[in-house]
C-alpha cells in the first residue's frame, strides 16, 4: 500500500511537470511579455520606457530559458523559467498584480470556498443519491418516468439562471437571507444558505439521472435475482446489495472532486460576493492578472493528481476484492 | 439591388458540416446494416419531435450563415460600387426591418409607451413628465388607452389562424407528395403509418407554425419581447443569437473529434509506448480544471488578436475569427473524455477474433483500423457529439459571464444574459431580456437533450432490445 502510494506520487510529479510547461508554453511563448505589457497598458502610444518598467515590476526582464549574462548556476536560476514556472513545485506563486502575495491570498480565501462548496457536496450528494434510488424503486412506473423527465428538464436549464431566478425569488421577492455577502464564525449561516441551496438544486438533474443509470445497470445483475429469490424485501435490496455494489463507480466520479472543493465555484463566489478562490480566480481573469490565473492552474491540477490518488484508495475501503499493490 | 457575398470563417465550417452531413446520409441510405439504428431513431415519437424543434433553430442558423454586404446607391457617379460597411445575413433581410426598428431605451414587452419618463413638449408649449409614446411599437394606434388590447388580440388571432392555414397546408403537400412517390392512396398512406411518430411530427409542425404566425404578425406591429437598454429588439437579438449556440455546439465537436479519433483509436490499438505517450498527454490536459485552462487559452488569444490589428478588415471579421479561436479552444481542451472512451474501446476490439483473423492475414494496420476499428466505434462518437452539443450551449453562457466567451458585439445567449444580469435590480424590474435569454436557451438545449437520449437509446448496442426490424 505504501509502496503503492509511492509510486502513485512518483507518476504525478511527470504530469504536474507536463501542466508547468503547458502553461509556460501558453503564457510566455506564444506572447511574449511585451505583448502582456503593451495590452495591459493599452495598445497606443506605449513607450518602451513604461514596457520596461513593467516587466521590471513582475520580474518578467528577464530570459525566458537560460541566462547567457548571469555567472554560475544563475545562467537557470535568473531566468523566467524558473523563477515563474519552476517555483511553482515549492508552492512559491509569487505576487498578484495588486502587490500581495497569491500564496498568502490563497490560504486565507480557502475556508470561505470551503464552507460553501462541502456543505453544497455533501447535502448534494446525499440528496441525489436517494432520488437516484426512489427512481430506480419505483423503475417502469409513471413515478420514474415523471423523475427522468424532470431531470432532463432540470439539467436543460443555465446554471446563470438557477443562481439569477434563486437570488430574485428568496431574497428578493421573500426577503429570507441576504441577497449577498459574506460574514465569519456563526454569522455566516445566513450567508451560505442559498448558496448552498442553489448549488444542491442545479446538480439534481444531470447527477440524479447518472445514479439512476448506474443503479439500474446493477439491479440487472444476477445477485439482485438471487437476493431476491431469497426472499428480500425490494428495499432491502436496494439498500443493502445494489446501493453497495455501485459505490465502485459512484466513487469513481465523487472522490476526485474532494480535493477540488477547496478551489470553489466561480460563479456562485461571484454572485455571491463569497472572499474565496473562485471568485479570486473569476476576478484575476477579468482584470488579465496572468500570474494569479497561472497559479490557480497549477494549484487546480495538482488538487485534481490528489483527487485521482485517493480515489484509488477509496476502492480499497468499499471492495475488499481491491489490492493495490 | 447589388450586394457581395460575405463568407465568414464560421460561416464556411458550418456549410462543410453541412456538407458532410448530408454526404453522410446518403452514403448511410444504401448500406441496411448502418440504417438500422436510424430506423429506430426514427421510430421515437420525443426524438422526432425534438428534432422538428431542433431543425428550426438550425434553420434560423443557417439563414443567419449566409452574409453578403449591400450596395451602397452610386454617389459619386463615377460607376464604382462601393459596398457597405455592414454585414447582413439572410435572415436580416428576411425579418426586415425587426433590425432597424430600435426605440431609445427599455420598452416592456409588446409595449406602447417607454419604460422610462422623459419631458415632453405639449402642443400648447407646456413641458410635461410622462412615458413617450414609442417609435416603433404599436405606432399605428391612434388610442392606444383602449384600442391596444383589442388590436393585440386581433393580430394573435390572425397570426395564430395564418400559422395554422399554413401548417396545414403544408402537412398535406408532404403527405401527398410521399404517397405520390410510393404510388399509393394518402389516406392509405398514412394508415399505413399509424404506429410511427408521424402524426405527432405533423401535430407538432402546425403548433410551430401557429406560433410562429403569432410572433411574426405582433413583430409587425410591436416588440414582442420589450427591447433592451439601447432599445434593440429583444427578439431580435434573441433569434440572431442561435447562430452563435450552433456554431460552438457544432464546430467545436469537427475541432474535437480528429484528436479523439486518432489518439484514441492510436493508443488503444497500437498500445506500447504510444499509448503511454497519449495517455501521458490527455491526463496533463484532463488534469487542469477545464474552466481555468480555457480562461488561460482565451486571455492569450486576446492578446495575439491585439498584437495583430491588421489580421483583420472588419470588426465582424475580428469577431468571428474570435468565435472560431473559441470553439478551437474548446475543441482542443475537450477531446480527453471522448478519447479516454474510444482508447477503451479500441482496447477491447482489438482481442476480438475478426480483428487477429485479420492480423493473421497481413492486412497491414491502417487497413484494419479504417476497416474493422473505425465502422466499431462510430455510434459511440455519434452519441457523445449529440451529448455534447447542449453542453456546449450552455458552457457558452458561462464562458461569457466569466469574460472569456464571445466577441462583446457578438450577439449570443451569453451577452445578452451578461447585458441584462443587472437589470433585475431595477424598479420597475427589467425582465424581459433575461427570460427571452434563458427561454431560448432552454428550448434549444431540451430539444437538444431529447434528442440526444433518442440518438443513445437508438444506437447504443448495450441494450438489449426485442422486436427490432
Amino acid at each position: 500500500m505504501i509502496a503503492y502510494l509511492i509510486r502513485r506520487i512518483l507518476y504525478a510529479i511527470p504530469i504536474l511537470i507536463g501542466v508547468n510547461l503547458l502553461t509556460f508554453a501558453l503564457f510566455f511563448v506564444i506572447n511574449t511579455p511585451d505583448d502582456m505589457a503593451r495590452m495591459q497598458l493599452g495598445m497606443k502610444r506605449v513607450t518602451p520606457e513604461a514596457i520596461e518598467k513593467w516587466k521590471q515590476q513582475r520580474g518578467y526582464d528577464k530570459p525566458l530559458m537560460f541566462n547567457t549574462v548571469a555567472a554560475g548556476a544563475g545562467k537557470l536560476t535568473d531566468t523566467i523559467f524558473f523563477q515563474k514556472s519552476a517555483s511553482m513545485f515549492v508552492f512559491d506563486f509569487g505576487y498578484a498584480d495588486d502587490g500581495r502575495s497569491i500564496s498568502r491570498e490563497i490560504h486565507t480565501r480557502m475556508l470561505p470556498s470551503l464552507v460553501i462548496a462541502l456543505p453544497t457536496f455533501v447535502v448534494g450528494l446525499l440528496l441525489y443519491v436517494s432520488f437516484a434510488l426512489l427512481m430506480t424503486l419505483f423503475r417502469g412506473t409513471t413515478l420514474d418516468v415523471a423523475g427522468v423527465t424532470l431531470c432532463v428538464l432540470l439539467m436543460s436549464i443555465s446554471s446563470l439562471f438557477y443562481i439569477i431566478g434563486g437570488q430574485f425569488i428568496v431574497s428578493k421577492l421573500w426577503h429570507w437571507v441576504p441577497i449577498s455577502g459574506y460574514a465569519g464564525g456563526t454569522d455566516s449561516l445566513r450567508f451560505i444558505l442559498l448558496p448552498v441551496l442553489i448549488g444542491v438544486v442545479a446538480g439534481i438533474g444531470s447527477s440524479s439521472r447518472w445514479y439512476r443509470t448506474i443503479f439500474l445497470e446493477e439491479v440487472g445483475r444476477d445477485y439482485v435475482r438471487t437476493a431476491r429469490a431469497k426472499g428480500l424485501s425490494e428495499l432491502r435490496v436496494l439498500f443493502k446489495h445494489v446501493l453497495k455494489n455501485a459505490m465502485i463507480p459512484i466513487l469513481t466520479g465523487v472522490v476526485a472532486v474532494i480535493p477540488l472543493l477547496f478551489m470553489g465555484s466561480l460563479l456562485t463566489e461571484s454572485f455571491f460576493g463569497i472572499p474565496g478562490l473562485g471568485s479570486y480566480t473569476i476576478d484575476a481573469i477579468q482584470a488579465q492578472d496572468f500570474g494569479v490565473v497561472r497559479a490557480m492552474v497549477f494549484l487546480g491540477s495538482a488538487l485534481y493528481i490528489v483527487g485521482l490518488i485517493l480515489t484509488d484508495i477509496s476502492y480499497t475501503v468499499v471492495d475488499p476484492r481491491v489490492r493495490l499493490q | 439591388m447589388n450586394f457581395k457575398l460575405v463568407m465568414l470563417w464560421t460561416d464556411g465550417m458550418i456549410f462543410m458540416l453541412l456538407a458532410v452531413a448530408i454526404a453522410g446520409a446518403c452514403w448511410i441510405r444504401q448500406r441496411p446494416h448502418l440504417l438500422l439504428p436510424w430506423k429506430r431513431l426514427f421510430k421515437s415519437r420525443i426524438g422526432m419531435v425534438s428534432l422538428l424543434v431542433l431543425s428550426l433553430f438550425i434553420l434560423i442558423g443557417l439563414l443567419d450563415s449566409m452574409h453578403f454586404r449591400v450596395a451602397l446607391p452610386d454617389k459619386n457617379g463615377n460607376g464604382q460600387t462601393v459596398y457597405a460597411t455592414e454585414v447582413l445575413s439572410v435572415f436580416d433581410a428576411l425579418v426586415g426591418d425587426l433590425r432597424s426598428r430600435t426605440e431609445k431605451t427599455y420598452s416592456a414587452p409588446l409595449a406602447v409607451y417607454l419604460y422610462a419618463k422623459e419631458s415632453i413638449e405639449t402642443a400648447d408649449g407646456k413641458i410635461l413628465r410622462d412615458y413617450p409614446r414609442l417609435k416603433h411599437g404599436g405606432a399605428h394606434l391612434t388610442d392606444p388607452q383602449n384600442g391596444q388590447v383589442v388590436d393585440v388580440i386581433k393580430r394573435s388571432l390572425y397570426g395564430v389562424f395564418s400559422g395554422w392555414l399554413g401548417g396545414v397546408l403544408l402537412s398535406l403537400l408532404i403527405v401527398s407528395y410521399a404517397a405520390a412517390r410510393s404510388r399509393t392512396k394518402v389516406r392509405a398512406w398514412v394508415e399505413a403509418r399509424q404506429s410511427t411518430p408521424l402524426n405527432v411530427m405533423l401535430a407538432t409542425m402546425v403548433l410551430l407554425a401557429m406560433l410562429i404566425g403569432l410572433t411574426a404578425n405582433l413583430a409587425g406591429a410591436y416588440h414582442v419581447l420589450g427591447t433592451d437598454k439601447v432599445g434593440q429588439d429583444v427578439l431580435y437579438l434573441s433569434l440572431k443569437s442561435i447562430r452563435t449556440g450552433l456554431v460552438i455546439g457544432t464546430v467545436t465537436t469537427l475541432v474535437m473529434l480528429p484528436f479523439a479519433l486518432f489518439l484514441g483509436i492510436a493508443a488503444g490499438y497500437f498500445r506500447g509506448w504510444m499509448d503511454d505517450v497519449i495517455q501521458y498527454i490527455y491526463t496533463v490536459l484532463s488534469s487542469i480544471p477545464s474552466v481555468l485552462l480555457i480562461a488561460a487559452a482565451v486571455l492569450m488569444m486576446q492578446v495575439t488578436i491585439e498584437k495583430h490589428a491588421e489580421w483583420f478588415s472588419s470588426s465582424v471579421e475580428r469577431a468571428d475569427l474570435r468565435l472560431l479561436f473559441l470553439c478551437l479552444i474548446l475543441g482542443v481542451t475537450s477531446w480527453t473524455g471522448l478519447c479516454r472512451l474510444l482508447r477503451g474501446e479500441a482496447l477491447k476490439l482489438r482481442e476480438l477474433e475478426y480483428i487477429q483473423a485479420a492480423q493473421s492475414f497481413g492486412v497491414s494496420s491502417l487497413r484494419i483500423l479504417s476497416r474493422h476499428i473505425l465502422p466499431n466505434v462510430m455510434h459511440i462518437v455519434l452519441i457523445a457529439v449529440v451529448m455534447d452539443f447542449s453542453a456546449l450551449v450552455l458552457a457558452e453562457a458561462v464562458l461569457s459571464y466569466v469574460g472569456v466567451g464571445v466577441d462583446p458585439s457578438t450577439n449570443s445567449f451569453g451577452t445578452l444574459i451578461n447585458n441584462a444580469r443587472l437589470e433585475m435590480g431595477r424598479e420597475p424590474m427589467v425582465w424581459w431580456a433575461l427570460a427571452a435569454a434563458f427561454g431560448f436557451m432552454l428550448v434549444l438545449v431540451l430539444a437538444a437533450n431529447l434528442f440526444a437520449d433518442a440518438v443513445r437509446d437508438a444506437f447504443d448496442p448495450r441494450l438489449n432490445r426485442t422486436g427490432d426490424a
